[in-house]
C-alpha cells in the first residue's frame, strides 16, 4: 500500500536490552516490529527496524511527519560503567560528599555489603576554594588561580568531561559559571556540565551525583545521537526527531544531548504513558499499570489520567532491588517500583526450607529450563509451562520448542524436597511471585495514601497477562484489562507523549510568609527557560502546569501541591497552606493542627496539549465465546488438575464472553481468567476483564 | 488441596503478614515528626500473638527495637489482659524498661477482633520530638528529670481517646503538637495493620492466627538451631574497653554456643555511670541480639521463635542491666557499642565470618546557639537567631575478613545524614570540610573504614554551644588478625584547642569546630595487603 502526503505519519523506536521495538502510526491505523537491539552500535539496528516497517507498508521516508524515540542506551553506560572518562570539580573540602553519600547501610543485617562505586573516582575529584552562602551570598569568592590549575591534571588523566558542582551551587551558578567560562578557553572540546543547571536543587549528594551522572554519558549519547540524526537525513527523513525523557515528555535532539541523564527511565515511561492512554480511552480515573516482563515487574499509578510524578530515582541498583543500593539522580521521571520478578525470575529453597522466587533472574541467557539452552534451576516461565498456562506448541511464536523433560526433571527435583510433584511446585512459584508483587504494589499504594482495591489494572509485557489476574485478586482489584499491542508497549506508549519540558529548583520559604512577588519572578524566569527549550521544537499551543513541594516545619518528607493558574498573590499565602492541609490529609487520613508548613522546591511543566484520545465502548455481548481447544492445567483454585479452555485472541470479538477458567492466546502472550473472573472485548479489542459479582 | 499445598499458602501468609507491618512502618516513618525517626528508622512495628509473642516485625533503621519490642507486649497484656480488650481499645507507654529503654519512645498496643475476640496485637514504637524535663542526653541524674512517665494504661478505650492523658503529655513537652500527632500517628497505622490483617484472614479463609503463628516459630526456631549447629561448641570470652562517660566502661561478654541457643552473658561488664548512658536490660537484649544475628541466622525473620534462641543475661546493676530510675536517656550510646562487644566473642568461634571493631557509636554532632549563648555581645544578642540541630554522622566500619571496612558509614545503626544544604537553610552554620580523613582506618591486609572529618562555623562569628556525646576518643575500634588499630576520634577547635569527648562546650566566635570521627579497626597482617589494593590507597591517602 502506498498514501502520499500524510504529515500525520509518526514513528516510534524504543531500543530496549535485547529488542528494539518500533510502531508505525497513521491516524487509527497502527503497524508493530522488533528487531535485535545492536548493542554495539544501536542506530544500526534503529535503521534497521526502521527500513523493515517502511518496506512491509511501502510508505517513503519522506512521508513520515515524526520521529519518536527512547533508548535506554545512557541507562546501560551508568549500569556497566561504559561511559567517558568524567573528572568532577566541588567546593574545596568536599571531594568525598560524592562517595561518603548518605552514611547508610541499605542491608540492615549484611555486614559484607559494597556501596555502589562512585561515578567519578577520589583521584579525578578535584577542589578549588571557594563558598556560596544558603541564600546564595558569596562567602569565599571563587580562587581562578586554582580553577586553572587543573586543566594540565584533566590534559594528564585525558578527561573528556567534567561536572561542576559547588555547595549552594544552586542558588548561585555564578560560580560553576565562571569555573566553566575559564576551562572552556583552555579546553574548548572538554564536555562540561553544571550542577547547577541539571539539576538546581537542594541536597548537595543527590545533586552531585546527578551532575556527575549526566557529565558521565554525556560525550556517549552525543555521539550517538550525531550519527543516528545522520543516517536518517541521509535515508530520506527530513522530520523532527525527538526524545523520550523520563518523565514521558517528548524532547529535543539538542536538549537530550545536553541533558541525556534525563532519559535513563524513557523505556518504562513509555510503558506508563500506555497505561495512562488506556485510562483516558476507557474514562477510567484510577489505574495501576503492570508491566511484567523477563527480569522485572514494574507498578505505576495513574491518577485521573495522568502517572504519578517523581523528582528522584536511583539507577543501577548493586544489590538486587534494594532501594539505597543504586547512585540517586534528581530528574523528573515517572514514580515506578521494579520489582526483581519476572519469566526468568530464579525459584530456590532457602534457609528455613521455604520456597524463595526472585529477585535472581534467568534473564533470556541461560534463561529458564525449558529453554533448553543450559538454565537449570526451576524459573516462573518453567512453573508456568507445566501447570498449563503457557502453551508451548505458540510460546514465542514457535521460535523454539519448549523441553518438557529438562523442566520436569528440574521442578521434580526441587518439589520433591518440599513434598511437591513438578505441577504443585509450578503453582507454588506462580502464587509467591504474585504474591511478592501484591505486596510491593500494597506497601506503594500506602506510602501514596491510595487505595489500591479502587484501582483497575492495566496489564502488559511479555509475562503480566499471565499473572495480572491473580495479582489483582490478591490486591481486591475488580478489573484487569489487557490492551493490544502489549507486546511493544513503550513504543506504542511514546506515540502518546506531549512536547513538554519539566524544571524544578528548590527556593526555600515559609508558607504563611512567602513572597509571592519573588515567587512571580522565578516563575516566569523557569516559564521562559523552559519555552525556550520547547520553542526549538514546536509552534504549538503550550499549556502549563505549575507545582511546590512543601511539608510541615521540621519534617522530613514533601509532599507535591499544584499552583493555582494565575500569578500569585498575598492571599495564596493562606491558601496554598489549606491546600496542603488538603493533600496531606489525604495522604495520611488527618492533619496537625497549629502547625505552619514550609516550601522547598518549585517545579513546572510547559508542554504541548496532549492529543485527544478516543474514547472506547465497554464490552456489551453476553454470548458465550467458543472455545477453540481445551487443555489441561492446574487450577489455582483448588490445586487440581482440570480442564482450562482456549481461545485465539484474533478471534475474540465484542460479541464474545468467556468465563474463568481460560486463557486467551496471541502471539507475545497468554492471558490467563481464574475462575471467579470473565472477559469480554472492548470496541479497542482490549481484553477486559472482571471479577464476577458476588464471586470471591 | 494437598497438605504440601496448604504449607505454601501458610508461607504466603507469613511473607503478608511481614509485609503489612512494613506497610505499618512505611506510614510511621512518613508522618513521624522527630528526625531520628524519619531520617534514622528509629521506630517499629510487629504483629503478635494474643498470647504476646511476636510473629513478625518490620525491618528498620535501628536494631535498638528488636527485642524490646518484642517483649514489650508481655508486659501490656500482663497489665490488660486480652479477654477484657474491646474493640476501639489502645495502650501506651513509654516506660524504658517496659517498651524500648528510653522516655522519648513511646510503645501503642491495639488489639485485633475477629468475631469478638482478639486474635492478634499490634504495637508500634515511633521516637518522639521531645519528652520534656532534661530530654535525650546525658545531663539527667535520674530517670525523673528525664521527662514525664507515661505507664502503660488506655490511649482510647472503645474509640473514645484518654483526653486526660493526652492533655498531661501536651503540658509535659516542649513540643506538643508533633507528641500528639505522633501518638494519632501510632494509632491510626495500628488500626491499618488491623484492617490489613483481618483482611488477609478473609482471603484466606482464617479464623484464628494460631496455627500460623506456630508454624512461624517452629520453621524460624528450626532454622536458627541449623545456623547455630553449624558453629563450633564451646564459650568464647571478649572484653572491650569504651570510653564511657567521665571514667572507661568495660563491656565483658561470655559467648556460650549450645546444640539448641546461644547464651551471652555480661557478666563482670562495669557498673552503673551518674550519666545518662546506663542501659535497660530490654535495650541490651536488642542490640546483643542483633550482633549474634549479624552471623548467625541473619535472613531469618524476627519472631519469638528466633529470637528466643538467642539469650541474654546481666547482672542486675551493670551498665547494661541498669535498674528504675538510673537515667537512660542516651542508652544508646552504650547500646551502639555491644554488636562490637559480641561480635569480638563470637569471631573466635567464627573468624571468617566476623569484622574488626569499628567506630560503631554515631558521631552526631550536636550544637546550638542563639540568643541565650554565653559569649555574644549585646547587639548580637538582639539579632542572634536561634538554632539547635542534630547531624547524623558517623565514623569508619571495621574491616571485614573478605573486604575494606566501610568508610564513613554507620553501624550498628542504619542512620541516613541530613545533607550539609538543608542543615545550613535551617541554621546559621557554615560547613567548610566534610570529607575522608585520610588514614584513619587500621592498617592490614584489609583496612578498617575511614573516619570523616567536619568542619563548621557561625555564619555571623558568633559563639555557640557544643554538646559533645563521642565515644572512642580514648579508646580505639581494634583489628583483628594482625590487623592494626584504627584512629581514635579528635574533637577540637580551629584555633588549636582540644575539646572533650562528653558534655556541653563553648565555641568561641570566629572560631570553627573541627570533628574528626575514628576509623575502624584492620583485619589481617598489613603485610598481606594485595597490590591492587595498595594502587587504590594511594588516591586515598593512606599510607
Amino acid at each position: 500500500m502506498s498514501i502520499t502526503g500524510n504529515t500525520d505519519l509518526r514513528i516510534a523506536v524504543d531500543i530496549g536490552g535485547t529488542f528494539t521495538d518500533i510502531v508505525l502510526q497513521q491516524g487509527e491505523r497502527r503497524w508493530t516490529g522488533k528487531v535485535l537491539t545492536t548493542v554495539q552500535r544501536p542506530a544500526e539496528g534503529f535503521m534497521q527496524a526502521v527500513q523493515q516497517i517502511l518496506s512491509e507498508t511501502g510508505f517513503k521516508p519522506a512521508q513520515v511527519g515524526g520521529i519518536i524515540h527512547g533508548t535506554t542506551l545512557g541507562t546501560n553506560a551508568l549500569i556497566e560503567r561504559k561511559g567517558a572518562r568524567t573528572a568532577f570539580l566541588t567546593t574545596g573540602g568536599f571531594r568525598d560528599v560524592l562517595e561518603i553519600g548518605y552514611e547508610n547501610r541499605f542491608d540492615q543485617y549484611d555486614l559484607m555489603i559494597e556501596k555502589p562505586e562512585p561515578l567519578v573516582p577520589r583521584a579525578l575529584r578535584f577542589t578549588v576554594p571557594e563558598r556560596i552562602g544558603a541564600n546564595g551570598n558569596v562567602i569565599l569568592p571563587l580562587d581562578v588561580a586554582g580553577v586553572k590549575a587543573i586543566v594540565p591534571d584533566l590534559r594528564r588523566e585525558k578527561v573528556t568531561s567534567l561536572a561542576i558542582g559547588f555547595l549552594q551551587g544552586f542558588t548561585n551558578p555564578a560560580h560553576e559559571e565562571q569555573a566553566r567560562d575559564i576551562l572552556l578557553a583552555e579546553m574548548p572540546e572538554l564536555s562540561i556540565t553544571l550542577a547547577a543547571e541539571v539539576c538546581p536543587e537542594i541536597r548537595e549528594y543527590d545533586r552531585f551525583s546527578t551532575a556527575c551522572a549526566n557529565a558521565y554519558i554525556r560525550p556517549i549519547m552525543q555521539t550517538y545521537l550525531d550519527d543516528l540524526e545522520q543516517k536518517l537525513r541521509a535515508a530520506g527523513f527530513n522530520c523532527p526527531i525527538f526524545l523520550i525523557t523520563s518523565s514521558g515528555a517528548m524532547t529535543s535532539v539538542d536538549v537530550a544531548k545536553r541533558f541525556p541523564v534525563r532519559l535513563v527511565e524513557s523505556g518504562p515511561a513509555g510503558g506508563a504513558l500506555l497505561a495512562a492512554q488506556v485510562a483516558q480511552e476507557c474514562g477510567l480515573d484510577k489505574v495501576l499499570s503492570f508491566d511484567m516482563g523477563g527480569t522485572t515487574a514494574k507498578i505505576c499509578f495513574i491518577d485521573k489520567g495522568l502517572p504519578q510524578m517523581s523528582r528522584s530515582f536511583e539507577v543501577g541498583r548493586v544489590y538486587r532491588f534494594t532501594k539505597g543500593s543504586g547512585l540517586p539522580l534528581r530528574i523528573p521521571v515517572i514514580e515506578m517500583i521494579e520489582i526483581g520478578a519476572g519469566g526468568g525470575s530464579i525459584a530456590r529453597v532457602n534457609d528455613l526450607g521455604l520456597l524463595t522466587v526472585g529477585p535472581d533472574s534467568a534473564g533470556s541467557e541461560p534463561g529458564p529450563v525449558c529453554y533448553g539452552r543450559g538454565g537449570s534451576e526451576p524459573t516462573v516461565t518453567d512453573g508456568d509451562f507445566l501447570t498449563g498456562r503457557i502453551d508451548p506448541e505458540r510460546f514465542a511464536r514457535g521460535a523454539f520448542k519448549l523441553d518438557r523433560a529438562k523442566a520436569e526433571a528440574a521442578m521434580g527435583q526441587m518439589g520433591a524436597g518440599l513434598q511437591l510433584n513438578a505441577g504443585q511446585l509450578g503453582l507454588a512459584i506462580a502464587e509467591t511471585i504474585e504474591e511478592t508483587m501484591a505486596n510491593a504494589a500494597r506497601v506503594h499504594a500506602i506510602e501514596g495514601g491510595r487505595d489500591v482495591g479502587a484501582y483497575t489494572m492495566v496489564a502488559f509485557g511479555g509475562a503480566a497477562p499471565l499473572h495480572a489476574v491473580a495479582v489483582a485478586k490478591r490486591l481486591g482489584i475488580q478489573r484487569i484489562i489487557v490492551p493490544s499491542s502489549a507486546g511493544v508497549g513503550s513504543a506504542v506508549g511514546f506515540l502518546q507523549a506531549p512536547i513538554a519540558f519539566d524544571l524544578a529548583q528548590s527556593w526555600y520559604q515559609r508558607t504563611r510568609e512567602l513572597d509571592f512577588e519573588a515567587a512571580n519572578r522565578r516563575l516566569a524566569a523557569m516559564r521562559e527557560q523552559a519555552s525556550a527549550l520547547i520553542r526549538s521544537a514546536t509552534q504549538a499551543k503550550l499549556v502549563e502546569r505549575g507545582s511546590i513541594l512543601m511539608r510541615y516545619i521540621g519534617q522530613g518528607h514533601e509532599i507535591e501541591v499544584e499552583l493555582p493558574d494565575r500569578p500569585l498573590a498575598i492571599g495564596d499565602r493562606d491558601a496554598l497552606h489549606g491546600l496542603f492541609i488538603d493533600a496531606y490529609t489525604k495522604l495520611y487520613g488527618r492533619s496537625i493542627p497549629h502547625l505552619e508548613s514550609e516550601i522547598l522546591s518549585w517545579s513546572l511543566r510547559l508542554g504541548t496539549v496532549p492529543a485527544e484520545v478516543q474514547p472506547l465502548a465497554p464490552p456489551v455481548a453476553k454470548a458465550a465465546a467458543k472455545p477453540d481447544l481445551q487443555r489441561d492445567w492446574i487450577d489455582p483454585e483448588n490445586g487440581a488438575v482440570s480442564t482450562l479452555s482456549i481461545c485465539e485472541r484474533a478471534k475474540l470479538d465484542g460479541g464474545k464472553t468467556l468465563a474463568g477458567p481460560a486463557a486467551v492466546v496471541e502471539a507475545e502472550t497468554t492471558t490467563i481468567v481464574l475462575r471467579g473472573f470473565s472477559l469480554g472485548v472492548n470496541s479497542g479489542g482490549y481484553l477486559v476483564i472482571d471479577r464476577d459479582t458476588g464471586g470471591v | 488441596m494437598s497438605d504440601a499445598m496448604s504449607g505454601i499458602r501458610r508461607q504466603l501468609m507469613w511473607n503478608r503478614l511481614i509485609s503489612v507491618v512494613e506497610e505499618l512502618a512505611q506510614t510511621l516513618i512518613r508522618t513521624a515528626f522527630s528526625t531520628s525517626t524519619r531520617e534514622a528508622g528509629d521506630l517499629s512495628a510487629g504483629v503478635f500473638a494474643p498470647d504476646g509473642r511476636m510473629i513478625a516485625q518490620a525491618i528498620t533503621g535501628t536494631p535498638g527495637h528488636i527485642n524490646s519490642m518484642a517483649a514489650s507486649v508481655q508486659h501490656f497484656i500482663r497489665d490488660y489482659p486480652v479477654e477484657g480488650m474491646q474493640p476501639g481499645d489502645v495502650f501506651v507507654t513509654n516506660d524504658p524498661w517496659k517498651a524500648s529503654g528510653h522516655l522519648n519512645d513511646f510503645t501503642v498496643v491495639t488489639p485485633a477482633h475477629l468475631d469478638g475476640r482478639v486474635v492478634a496485637l499490634f504495637a508500634a514504637t515511633v521516637h518522639v520530638a521531645d519528652i520534656g524535663g532534661l530530654g535525650v542526653g546525658t545531663e539527667a541524674r535520674d530517670v525523673y528529670q528525664e521527662g514525664i512517665y507515661v505507664p502503660i494504661q488506655p490511649l482510647a478505650q472503645r474509640g473514645v481517646i484518654n483526653e486526660t492523658l493526652m492533655r498531661m503529655i501536651r503540658c509535659n513537652v516542649r513540643e506538643p503538637v508533633q507528641v500528639e500527632g505522633d501518638l494519632h500517628s501510632l494509632m491510626v497505622s495500628n488500626q491499618g495493620g488491623v484492617d490489613r490483617l483481618l483482611g488477609m484472614m478473609r482471603e484466606f479463609g482464617q479464623t484464628d492466627l494460631m496455627e500460623l503463628a506456630e508454624y512461624i516459630f517452629v520453621t524460624s526456631r528450626e532454622g536458627m538451631i541449623r545456623a547455630i549447629q553449624a558453629l563450633p561448641r564451646g564459650t568464647f570470652h571478649n572484653r572491650m574497653t569504651i570510653d564511657g562517660f567521665d571514667s572507661p566502661v568495660d563491656l565483658v561478654v561470655a559467648a556460650t554456643i549450645e546444640d539448641e541457643r546461644i547464651l551471652i552473658d555480661f557478666d563482670g561488664t562495669s557498673g552503673l555511670s551518674q550519666a545518662g548512658i546506663n542501659v535497660p536490660k530490654c535495650y541490651t537484649d536488642a542490640y546483643t541480639s542483633f550482633g549474634v544475628r549479624c552471623v548467625v541466622g541473619p535472613r531469618i525473620p524476627n519472631n519469638a521463635g528466633s529470637l528466643g534462641v538467642v539469650q541474654v543475661v546481666a547482672p542486675e546493676g551493670c551498665i547494661v542491666n541498669a535498674p528504675h530510675p538510673a537515667p537512660v536517656a542516651a542508652r544508646h550510646m552504650i547500646g551502639q557499642m555491644l554488636p562490637d562487644a559480641v561480635l569480638g566473642a563470637l569471631y573466635q568461634a567464627v573468624p571468617d565470618l566476623v569484622p574488626a571493631e569499628g567506630a560503631s557509636c554515631l558521631w552526631n554532632i550536636r550544637v546550638a546557639g542563639g540568643p541565650g549563648t554565653p559569649g555574644l555581645t549585646a547587639s548580637q544578642r538582639l539579632n542572634s537567631r536561634r538554632f539547635g540541630i542534630t547531624t547524623f554522622n558517623a565514623g569508619g566500619m571495621g574491616a571485614r575478613p573478605v573486604s575494606d571496612g566501610l568508610s564513613a558509614t554507620s553501624f550498628p545503626a542504619g542512620v541516613r545524614n541530613v545533607p550539609l544544604e538543608i542543615v545550613e537553610t535551617m541554621t546559621p552554620l557554615v560547613f567548610w570540610r566534610k570529607e575522608f580523613r585520610e588514614n584513619s582506618g587500621g592498617a592490614g591486609k584489609w583496612r578498617g573504614g575511614d573516619g570523616q572529618i567536619i568542619e563548621l562555623a557561625h555564619a555571623e562569628d558568633e559563639p555557640f554551644t557544643l554538646n559533645a556525646t563521642f565515644e572512642r576518643v580514648d579508646n580505639a575500634a581494634r583489628g583483628r588478625a594482625g590487623g592494626e588499630n584504627g584512629k581514635p576520634g579528635v574533637v577540637r577547635l580551629a584555633s588549636g584547642k582540644i575539646l572533650k569527648a562528653k558534655g556541653r562546650q563553648a565555641v568561641p566566635a570566629g572560631d570553627r569546630l573541627i570533628v574528626e570521627m575514628p576509623g575502624g579497626g584492620g583485619y589481617g597482617e598489613p603485610e598481606q595487603r594485595g597490590a591492587g589494593m595498595k594502587a587504590r590507597d594511594k588516591a586515598y591517602g593512606r599510607g
